[in-house]
């Protein structure tokens, strides 16, 4: 067990190694002086000077890899030029709406589509399956911006009923601060929903189809906890590896929905750093958003043994 | 399946034909003409200066343009991205693929590699590569295409891995058949069932990336009419005149829906055995 953890573990490493070797590259591969690129259009000769000296931009492409690793591993992402902060303190400063209005579709999504799966392979082929299904197609088409747009022309300026955009603090209060991440996660969960109800409802399918299940039948146990119990506990693991890779998706529809919605986290950074050609940020936001996918998979791995004991590594 | 076909004919047929259609050029404006709801018959200046009558069936945005004609045109851009690609992604994931599939020594290296692209969100790569190149249509496919990359590589490699332990293989091997001969002659037409599924998908994602990217203000430049970029410019009214933005999501949705559909038909058809698995 603790051997398997281990050993989970150190996999990561070449992995995020890697990650920072193509952000490493990105920029050295583009024509150009990286120093340049780097300072941005406002950067005076001076400042691009001392940049190139800080990347040791005149000596050979490992030691400047070597150079820059270093300072990743003291947790220093540079500094932007655009804000004139440190991209570690940018991100920090940023990370409370991405985290709250990631965490709020998560839950939404999963609190949803967990038992329409369910429901849907329990009565496999009836019309909930159908429209579950339908629904899924069209929740992988339409684009997070549309459905954004979609709603908040519905719910938003037709109805009344939440606002248009903006974001209010946790600390100024949680009832204001869910009022206004309400559209946004229902926003963001809908592709979310798609993926996952179609993955929980092809999972307990299979399981079942399983003798265990007829057994529990025959046994006389309540319909519920055959399909709770028996069905979805089996069929857990390729729901929570679904929820762990879908990951990338919701950051993908983090950085779209807090552009519409106007919401100051890491996703609207993004966008404005690149807009602003401020690569310090946009290199550090992709680093940063790696490592979270990253981790949040290996979580995935090391859940499969608590999940399935049958599993053993 | 054939619903989704005939969508997609639909939409090649309009890009095709998207001068015929009624439609203007999409970068002609009158300030005469500006914010008309859909319906509402207006002027509109050509190039040579003339002022023609002109009824904008989905309106006109802020600068007077034609909704109508931009968005049609937009389906020419959608489609040349989707399409490129996606064959751009599969070119390039076959050649990893069956190199990593078929050369042992590769396989290591070439796949730790393509791990390392996939943990990179996908749209960060899109939008970092294009800011880096400055948007232009081929910066815009290639940036697109390589976070696609590795699914490609992936679904080649596990379907190399089964390939070459068949007879014909390991009979074309025993008569000194070249390796590049094998890869390409021997295996690579054993996969082309699941690469067609795989492309349509790719398709679809390419679209709506392009259009993410565009929405933005990342993508492709704001004088070619993406839809992407119809978008984006009736952000800023949306309240007063939703049109400018419900047009060009609803080709949108509709086109990438339609592929969709077909990429799952075929899925169905050609490969029963992936069908069961999701």
């Amino acid at each position: 067990m603790f051997n398997f953890i281990a050993r989970r573990v150190l996999a990561t490493v070449p992995v995020l190694l890697i990650v920072a070797v193509l952000v490493f590259l990105l920029l050295r591969l583009t024509p150009g002086d990286p120093a340049a690129i780097l300072a941005g259009d406002a950067a005076n000769t001076e400042q691009i000077a001392r940049i190139r000296e800080s990347l040791g931009l005149d000596r050979p492409i490992l030691a400047q890899f070597g150079i820059w690793a270093g300072q990743l591993l003291q947790g220093n992402l540079g500094e932007s030029f655009y804000y004139k902060t440190q991209v570690t303190t940018l991100i920090g400063q940023r990370l409370e709406p991405t985290l709250s209005l990631a965490a709020l579709t998560i839950c939404l999504a999963v609190l949803v589509a967990v038992p329409l799966g369910i429901l849907a392979a329990w009565r496999h082929g009836g019309w909930l399956d159908r429209a579950l299904m339908g629904f899924s197609v069209l929740g992988f088409s339409v684009p997070v911006f549309v459905l954004a747009y979609i709603l908040i022309w519905l719910v938003s300026l037709k109805l009344g009923w939440l606002p248009v955009q903006g974001y209010q603090r946790i600390a100024d209060g949680a009832g204001l601060w869910l009022y206004h991440l309400v559209l946004p996660s229902v926003t963001l969960s809908v592709l979310y929903i798609a993926l996952i109800a179609r993955v929980t409802r092809a999972s307990v399918m299979e399981a079942l189809g399983e003798d265990y299940i007829r057994t529990a039948r025959a046994k006389g146990l309540p319909e519920l906890r055959v399909l709770v119990r028996h069905a979805l506990s089996n069929a857990a693991v390729p729901i929570v590896t679904v929820i762990g890779i879908g990951i990338a998706l919701l950051i993908g529809g983090v950085v779209v929905t807090e552009s519409v919605y106007a919401i100051p986290g890491l996703g609207r950074l993004t966008v404005d750093a690149v807009l602003a050609r401020d690569f310090p940020t946009v290199q550090g936001l992709i680093l940063f958003f790696s490592f979270i996918y990253v981790m949040v998979n290996l979580l995935v791995d090391l859940s499969y043994v608590f999940l399935d004991p049958r599993i053993r590594y | 399946m054939r619903i989704g076909a005939a969508v997609i004919a639909a939409m090649v047929l309009v890009a095709i034909a998207a001068p015929w259609l009624g439609t203007v050029d999409p970068s002609l404006f009158d300030a005469g003409s500006r914010d008309l709801l859909p319906g509402k018959t207006g002027d509109i200046t050509t190039l040579e200066g003339e002022t023609l009558q002109h009824t904008f069936i989905m309106g006109s945005d802020s600068f007077g343009r034609d909704i109508y004609s931009r968005v049609i045109y937009g389906t020419r851009v959608s489609l040349i991205v989707g399409i490129a690609t996606a064959l751009l992604a599969l070119a390039i994931g076959i050649v990893c693929g069956l190199s990593a599939g078929y050369l042992r020594w590769l396989d290591g290296i070439l796949m730790r590699f393509m791990d390392g692209i996939m943990a990179i969100p996908a749209i960060l790569i899109a939008i970092a590569l294009v800011a880096l190149w400055r948007g232009s249509i081929v910066t815009v496919v290639i940036a697109i295409a390589i976070p696609e990359i590795p699914r490609v590589t992936r679904l080649v490699r596990s379907l190399v891995l089964t390939i070459r332990e068949e007879p014909y293989v390991e009979a074309a091997i025993a008569l000194g058949t070249p390796t590049w001969k094998i890869m390409f002659g021997h295996i690579l037409p054993n996969c082309v069932a699941p690469l067609i599924v795989q492309g349509t998908f790719t398709c679809a994602f390419a679209i709506l990336v392009e259009a993410v990217l565009s929405f933005l203000g990342v993508g492709l430049p704001p004088d070619i009419p993406t839809w992407g970029n119809i978008m984006a410019e009736g952000r800023a009214q949306f309240v007063s005149f939703p049109h400018n933005v419900f047009f060009p999501g609803i080709f949108l949705a509709v086109t990438v829906l339609a592929i969709n559909i077909l990429g799952d038909g075929l899925r169905d058809t050609l490969d029963p055995k992936m069908a069961k698995r999701v």
